[in-house]
């Protein structure tokens, strides 16, 4: 069996000690892989030279100098939104596509910082608004679990590029975004471990943003402890983005923990329709699974869950229209050769810049600003997203509280290409960002795992969910169902 | 101070019934309504949210930050220095400072705005509810000063945008964004003023506030402090009627001014049966009218939202705890120092000076340090103080067409030239020149007594010189003495003028005039 999709960042290390592998040919592998699974088109672009020569700095310090850094040789990939330092970013957009940043986002600077070796810049829907990664400007990313070449599935999205890098082999771990699930969403689909941190845990500086209230960056890692390992390196206050929690940040440890004193809720409003049967079984499947392990379990109710969808388009839309009105072609990106009037300069360069996805949020959350609709829009999405909040307030305090909550991640396993762009991508948001999109409103974390394999041989995975900064409890949780379900690392040809 | 405004009023109204000059009340039909938003730039290092220089000048396109050019992934981090400066500008204005404002993005896209939008403070501003009180006195407009108040309905924080410059032959743009995020204030003013002079006023107190405060350099000449003028007109009584904006009026007397001219143009329009339409103008400082901006045709809708990356702004309203996150505003009133209507005050009571001095002596800081300085380490008589720098010097600046603030005369040089000129060593004319020879020479070295030696101009009080030189003028002219004999007192004056010319002005007048008469007398 391929050892690259099943290794971890402990087993990398112990390879490293053990000089079964180097960093220089851990990485030499993982950029092979890459290569050969080109047809997936998980990266945007692979950064061969830059892979190269963190390995030998990596290999230096581990052998040389002996003073070997937490990530050293571990190779990662990150999602196309966030800012490399002279390596393109271009948000999968016509309009960034010769984007080159000269600054390093915290999130990569921090994974730098630890030794990991970047080998590429992963796809995403154009400016991470889709929930398929199929509305990119370099193409869709397919799903390697069953993949043939006629008939292959969705990965799930935006950060469909960062899981089938994890999945196939190429990384050991890699950076998503999530604003309504585009971490989860994928890992589920994919079948890896996606976590979505606490917002303002960790620094959304140098991420190129969608909706800055809800945007978290994402981890997709094999197992829950390696997205531990990254997220400890990664989370923790950030000067240069306000939004981080001021408190410095404790590292999360896994170990024991006694699951008879922990208590999770199943929201009932998540049993919705259009669910599949499969999904239904798996999370009744681990219901029974950690009742025999003591958990308390009991039914719980989310009763605004059902609203959170529209509301969350709203205010998607609303901060999607203001956060693109730097893309006019005059200080970066894309400028078309209109040259009659700066206004018909701004509006052919974002004409051709933005896709219709891109462009159709923008006119609607203009739309939902204008001083005459802002109170019945913005100002009621708001209010609603508050009554959301404080569902997730109300079951994790009082007396019947409780600490968890698990769900579904998605409502089915990977639809096949062809499914999925039979709707809209609107439609397809609506539908996949379901089980997902309520963390973000709350900012909560949430983590997807995979559980088993459905009867397409496609990963099944389930979400959990806790209160903010709950992180450790959630993530130890996640480890035990981890390693009770033994979920099968992929079997790509 | 009442008395004052009455007879302000009345003076003004018997005036203005022979000129035409002033709008306010020489048709009665019409009552104009001024107010003021008045956009301030802080006087920081680095710009409201961006470690960019904040500098006034600087090589185009160099003091930019990824942040300023709204490059993808930047975040903004506010300066904590802005939100001193602004609680310390609104204490001064006896402002109400809100425990906690935020942060707004207004929309709009033009080329030197990278975001397509400005970070303001529409919904919860930084302080509200404040006041300014200020003399209105022009001299050679007004004959006394008078107090007036307006009030401020809010001060936000908010940024800068970008310079664009047109090249209309070569057709293209050049966008300097060295001012792009630069911090402003912007405080908004009730609409309660009358007329240009007291909206001149008001700035001009303004800005003498935010010098004393450090907070803005004042300087309108860089755009440092700009203004715009609401003006509109209608019936007394009447609610506020439409209204026309100013825009980015950059200076004091262009603030005169541009009201003056606007309300012209709406009384007119208004006498003629028109409509006065809601536009925003602009002031030509050179035409001196206003004219429409045309840019306005389409009713901007700023599409307003509460800005995501910047939490909510607290502070620390009730103890002097102070910490990087929560500033105290107690210990911020702490440090205020020493308003103009406090200094004014201070010179009228402990100097006895006049209240028209006081007003001009603190309108000029430069002017005021030295009258400090002059007036604290020597019983020099306060009032010719303040008249020598106010009357003599300010007119020796103003003919060579120096900025006060440029004046290179050291505080030593006038020192000893006010001691010369008290102690009767030279004419208030030779003092005169020797103001004009210091800041010709701009020599911090040199000595004012030095040059009166060698330009000759020490003023003779050697009573038997001057005796020489009377009897002299007696001998050449014994028409004139003929006829002072006869009991044409009035020669003397004409006896006397001769004495000053043939001395060339330099014996001690007054000595000159008890010689030149007892001679006269014992004559007889």
């Amino acid at each position: 069996m391929d050892k690259l999709v099943s290794y971890t960042i402990k087993t990398v290390h112990k390879a490293y000690r053990e000089k079964m592998l180097t960093p220089t040919s851990f990485i030499d592998l993982s950029l092979q892989k890459a290569k050969q699974t080109n047809e997936l088109n998980a990266f945007v672009t692979l950064t061969e030279d830059e892979a190269e020569n963190h390995a030998i700095e990596s290999e230096k310090r581990f052998y040389i100098d002996k003073n070997t850094k937490s990530l050293d040789g571990i190779s990662i990939g990150i999602k196309d939104n966030f800012c490399t330092s002279s390596i393109v970013t271009t948000c999968a957009s016509d309009m960034l596509k010769n984007f080159v940043p000269t600054y390093d986002a915290t999130v990569y600077s921090r994974l730098r910082n630890a030794g990991a070796c970047l080998i590429g810049k992963c796809n995403l829907d154009e400016f991470a608004m889709g929930s398929g990664t199929v509305d990119s400007l370099f193409g869709p990313t397919r799903n390697p679990w069953g993949y043939t070449k006629d008939r292959w599935r969705i990965t799930g999205g935006s950060s469909g590029g960062s899981a089938v890098a994890v999945t196939s082999g190429a990384c050991v771990a890699a950076i998503g975004s999530d604003t309504g699930g585009s971490t989860r969403n994928p890992a589920a689909l994919c079948g890896v471990v996606g976590l979505k941190p606490t917002y303002g845990l960790v620094s959304r500086y140098g991420l190129i943003p969608l909706v800055n209230s809800m945007d978290v960056p994402g981890i997709l890692a094999r197992t829950v402890e390696d997205a531990i390992t990254i997220l400890n390196t990664i989370a923790g206050p950030d000067v240069l983005d306000s939004t981080t929690f001021k408190e410095p940040f404790n590292p999360i440890e896994l170990g024991d923990i006694d699951l008879g004193r922990v208590r999770i809720g199943i929201p009932k409003e998540y049993h919705c329709q259009g669910m599949s049967k499969e999904i239904i079984e798996t999370w009744s499947y681990v219901i029974d699974l950690l009742e025999k392990e003591k958990v308390k379990m009991k039914s719980v109710s989310l009763p605004n869950t059902s609203v959170s969808i529209a509301v969350y388009s709203i205010l998607n839309q609303c901060e999607v229209a203001s956060n693109m009105a730097r893309y006019d072609g005059v200080e970066f990106g894309l400028r078309t050769k209109e040259d009659s009037s700066t206004e018909e300069l701004y509006a052919s360069t974002r004409l051709k810049g933005f896709n219709n996805v891109v462009r159709s949020r923008i006119l609607a959350g203009n739309y939902f600003l204008l001083t005459k609709n802002y109170q019945n829009y913005y100002i009621k999405a708001l209010q609603l997203r508050r009554l959301i909040h404080d569902d997730f307030k109300n079951v994790f305090n009082g007396e019947n509280a409780v600490d968890l909550l698990l769900t579904p991640t998605t409502l089915s396993d990977a639809p096949l290409f062809e499914e999925f762009t039979s709707k809209n991508n609107r439609d397809q948001c609506a539908y996949q960002d379901y089980c997902t999109q309520p963390a973000n409103m709350a900012g909560i974390p949430a983590v997807s795992i995979p559980i088993c394999l459905s009867k397409n041989n496609l990963p099944l995975s389930l979400q959990l969910m806790g209160p903010r900064l709950s992180e450790a409890l959630m993530m130890n949780v996640a480890k035990h169902i981890e390693s009770i379900v033994k979920f099968p690392a992929l079997n790509y040809p | 101070m009442k008395l004052i405004k009455l007879y302000h009023q009345f003076n003004y109204k018997s005036r203005l019934a022979s000129s035409c000059r002033f709008s306010t009340v020489s048709n009665k039909k019409w009552q104009s309504v001024v107010g003021l938003e008045v956009h301030a730039q802080l006087n920081t290092e680095t710009k409201l949210f961006s470690g960019a220089q904040n500098v006034f000048g600087g090589v185009v396109n160099n003091c930019v930050s990824l942040f300023d050019a709204a490059i993808p992934g930047t975040l903004p981090v506010l300066n904590r220095k802005c939100v001193e400066l602004g609680i310390m500008t609104a204490l001064a204005l006896s402002c109400k400072v809100n425990e906690v404002s935020t942060f707004d993005r207004k929309h709009y896209f033009y080329a030197d705005l990278p975001a397509g939008y400005q970070i303001t403070q529409q919904k919860a501003p930084l302080a509200s509810d404040g006041s300014i009180d200020f003399q209105v006195f022009t001299p050679g407009v007004h004959k006394k000063p008078y107090r007036k108040r307006s009030k401020i309905k809010q001060i936000q924080l908010e940024q800068d945008s970008g310079k664009s410059l047109h090249d209309a032959e070569l057709k293209r743009s050049l966008v300097d964004l060295n001012r792009a995020g630069a911090p402003l204030m912007e405080l908004v003013f009730e609409p309660d003023l009358e007329d240009g002079e007291e909206a001149a006023a008001l700035v001009k107190e303004l800005v003498l506030i935010v010098q004393r405060l450090g907070a803005c350099t004042g300087r309108m000449e860089e755009g440092a402090l700009r203004v715009d003028a609401n003006v509109s007109l209608r019936r007394p009584g009447d609610p506020l009627s439409t209204r026309t904006e100013i825009k980015n009026i950059g200076s004091v007397r262009g603030v005169a001014g541009a009201i003056r001219h606007e309300i012209e143009r709406q009384r007119a329009i208004l006498n003629n049966g028109g409509r006065i339409i809601n536009e925003t103008r602009a002031w030509d400082a050179i035409a001196r009218v206003t004219i429409p901006m045309r840019d306005k045709e389409v009713v901007q809708d700023y599409r307003y939202m509460p800005e995501p990356n910047l939490p909510p702004l607290r502070v620390n309203l009730t103890t002097k705890d102070d910490h990087n996150d929560i500033l105290s505003v107690l210990l911020i009133q702490d440090k205020l120092p020493v308003l103009p209507e406090e200094s004014r005050k201070q010179l009228i009571q402990e100097f006895q000076l006049r209240p028209e001095t006081a007003i001009q002596l603190v309108n000029e800081p430069v002017l005021l340090e030295y009258f400090q300085k002059l007036t604290t380490d020597n019983k020099r008589s306060s009032n010719k103080v303040a008249n020598l720098l106010i009357n003599d010097l300010l007119t020796v600046l103003n003919k060579r067409k120096l900025d006060v603030d440029d004046c290179p005369i050291t505080v030593k040089q006038l020192k000893e030239l006010t001691d010369m000129h008290l102690s009767k060593d030279i004419t208030l004319d030779v003092c005169r020149k020797v103001l004009d020879e210091l800041i010709a020479l701009s020599d911090s070295d040199i000595s004012p007594l030095k040059v009166v030696h060698e330009k000759g101009w020490i003023l003779t009080s050697n009573e038997d010189d001057i005796k020489k030189l009377c009897v002299e003028v007696l001998e050449n002219n014994p028409k004139l003495v003929k006829q002072y004999k006869e009991g044409k007192i009035k020669v003397f004056k004409a006896l006397m003028g001769i004495l000053f010319k043939n001395s060339q002005n330099k014996v001690d007048m007054a000595v000159a005039s008890r010689i030149m008469e007892g001679l006269l007398k014992n004559d007889k």
